[in-house]
């Protein structure tokens, strides 16, 4: 693995299909003058962040002639752009495409749905159900997308079954000025946390966020390269369009997993055993209560 | 109330980067390159305009001040310090005759000592000046800068569809404390800093007086109870008294109807804002 990788921080237009294929285009443009291997964009890079009632207006099927031209511009490089994918039976996922050869070799669903503070995406979107490795022709690498990232489990199921590259795509918004720290409360949370993911499950993280305003809400861009060991080592500029190319190399994560064999180490069957009786105990305990509810409403 | 927790503090330069790519984003999507506000001679709108001069540049920001033939004269001579202390052009625009078209025609607004008259007659005067700044935005391709902060956004304490008209704001997020400390950085002239903040409704009111606590104390009750969901409980072991939690509490409450557009009676399918439901920046 040795490939050089482009992440677009990007300012997609709410809603404007049109004008974000052409931007698509330009930035692939940029990517692969510059020799990118493999060419990253934020999450729902065509189309925009807080769509509401434009989430079905926007979504289209893979099989687009729209998201078809993008896809074959795989050719070249490896591509991952973000899109609201309409299922044959018209459910709408917060997807992200990984094209290579010019086909589709993956599709990552968003599976945890943020609905809370700015937040309603359980409002519009159905959730993915697994998190998969791409057999890439870069490596082995896995998508979370975003809020994906915030649950330690996602990166675990990557790691178990060998990923080595994590991409996250986001669009994080600006929030927390209300102290003298250096950074956004919210920059400061996503550094440590794909830190951590770095650190714990021994791999690349990219981190790609978008910029640009939508509603008064600003995202902040700090589109992120973290090595095998927790270091950040490529940062874009915060607030601005930006192009942030890295190199990625396999000897990284081999050296951190020779220092700490924490993959050798893992006990996955250990978690299935006791994951199984964690959720047998709940289901044992509901079931009780449903019975207690019952009786009750009876007398 | 002398061991209750400070105010909330800020990152000014992080505020001042978001906030001037704000409004420079937020007005060119709409297709505007050209800024108006009204300019009092007090800190929020003397905030608001150093941040537009540094989003749009100078000669892309008209200030305007508009005063009443009842208003302090320091607040003009503050207006004009402020307009050239960031280098914008000032307007100055007496409302007065416009004001007091309105004043008499409703007959009775004659008693400056009753306080639903001064209320009357300090809403008349602010929606006079809405009415000149929305004119003047018409006229010359200029968005309406908001100059309200949270403070007073949460309490309720300016005039719906007056002072709180306008198509973006950049300090609506920002404690009356926060704003203090942003002028600071930004340059405010210092005499409008030190000023005890007022409306300006009759000659030595101040909002402190009016309100009757001060901004530090509110802005850390609010910041506790709205940013960081204190419950009451919690709030009165910070050191707050039940009483004034509650009285402002109830503010909030009932001035919600003052940050939320108009109540549409739902008949159809979709409704706008119940389900019929886009982000203003749609599109663009």
């Amino acid at each position: 693995m040795d490939f050089l990788a482009a992440l677009c921080q990007s300012n997609p237009t709410l809603g404007n299909l049109e004008r974000n294929f052409e931007s698509h285009h330009q930035w692939l443009d940029r990517a692969l003058e510059a020799k990118a291997d493999l060419v990253l964009f934020p999450e729902l890079s065509l189309t925009g962040y807080m769509l509401k009632d434009l989430t079905q207006d926007v979504a289209m099927g893979l099989e687009d002639p729209r998201v078809q031209d993008l896809v074959a511009r795989s050719s070249d490089c490896s591509l991952v752009f973000g899109m609201v994918e309409e299922s044959r039976d018209h459910q709408f996922f917060n997807s992200m495409v990984f094209a290579e050869g010019g086909r589709i070799l993956h599709v990552h669903r968003k599976v945890h749905l943020p609905d809370y503070g700015i937040f309603e995406e359980g409002r519009y979107f159905a959730s993915g159900t697994s998190f998969e490795k791409i057999s890439s022709r870069l490596g082995d690498l896995g998508l979370m997308i975003c809020e994906d990232a915030w649950h330690p489990t996602s990166a675990w199921l990557h790691f178990l079954q060998g990923v080595q590259v994590l991409m996250v795509p986001s669009t994080s918004p600006a929030r927390g000025v209300d102290t003298d720290a250096a950074e956004l409360a919210s920059q400061r949370m996503w550094r440590v946390l794909l830190s951590a993911h770095s650190i714990q499950h021994q791999c690349w993280s990219l981190y790609c966020n978008r910029v640009g305003f939508e509603d008064g809400a600003m995202y902040w861009g700090g589109s992120l390269v973290i090595s095998p060991f927790g270091h950040p080592l490529a940062e874009a500029e915060g607030e601005v369009e930006s192009l942030l190319l890295h190199r990625i190399e396999s000897d990284p994560v081999r050296r951190a997993r020779i220092f700490t064999p924490l993959l050798r180490d893992s006990h996955p069957d250990l978690v299935r055993r006791q994951l199984a009786r964690i959720l047998d105990d709940r289901d044992a305990l509901q079931a009780q209560r449903n019975e207690e509810n019952d009786r009750e409403q009876i007398r | 109330m002398s061991r209750i927790p400070p105010p909330p503090g800020c990152n000014v330069e992080l505020a001042t980067r978001v906030l001037t790519a704000f409004l420079r984003e937020e007005a060119s999507k709409v297709g505007f390159q050209h800024a108006v506000l009204g300019l009092s001679g007090g800190i929020d709108s003397a905030l608001v305009l150093e941040l537009a001069v540094r989003a749009f540049g100078q000669d892309r920001v008209t200030a305007i001040a508009m005063p009443y033939r009842g208003s302090d004269p320091a607040s003009l001579f503050l207006a004009r310090q402020s307009a050239a202390n960031a280098g914008a052009e000032l307007i100055e625009v007496d409302i007065s005759p416009m004001a007091d078209a309105h004043l008499s025609a409703a007959g009775d607004l004659n008693d400056s000592e009753d306080a639903a008259v001064r209320l009357r007659k300090g809403n008349i005067m602010a929606r006079t000046r809405m009415i000149v700044l929305y004119d003047y935005s018409a006229r010359k391709r200029a968005l309406v800068l908001g100059t309200s902060n949270k403070t007073e956004l949460l309490l309720g304490y300016g005039t719906i569809f007056g002072d709180m008209a306008s198509a973006i704001n950049p300090i609506g997020d920002l404690y009356k404390s926060q704003v203090v400390a942003l002028s600071r950085h930004l340059g405010v002239p210092q005499a409008i800093i030190d000023r005890p903040p007022t409306a300006d409704l009759w000659q030595g009111q101040t909002d402190e007086q009016e309100l009757g606590f001060s901004y530090d104390e509110v802005d850390s009750l609010l910041h506790l109870a709205i940013d960081r969901r204190y419950p009451e409980e919690k709030l009165i072991q910070a050191g707050f008294s039940p009483s004034f939690c509650q009285k402002v509490s109830a503010l909030v409450q009932r001035n919600q109807y003052k940050r939320r557009p108009p109540l549409i009676a739902k008949l159809a399918h979709r409704t706008m804002n119940l389900d019929f439901r886009y982000a203003r920046d749609w599109g663009c």
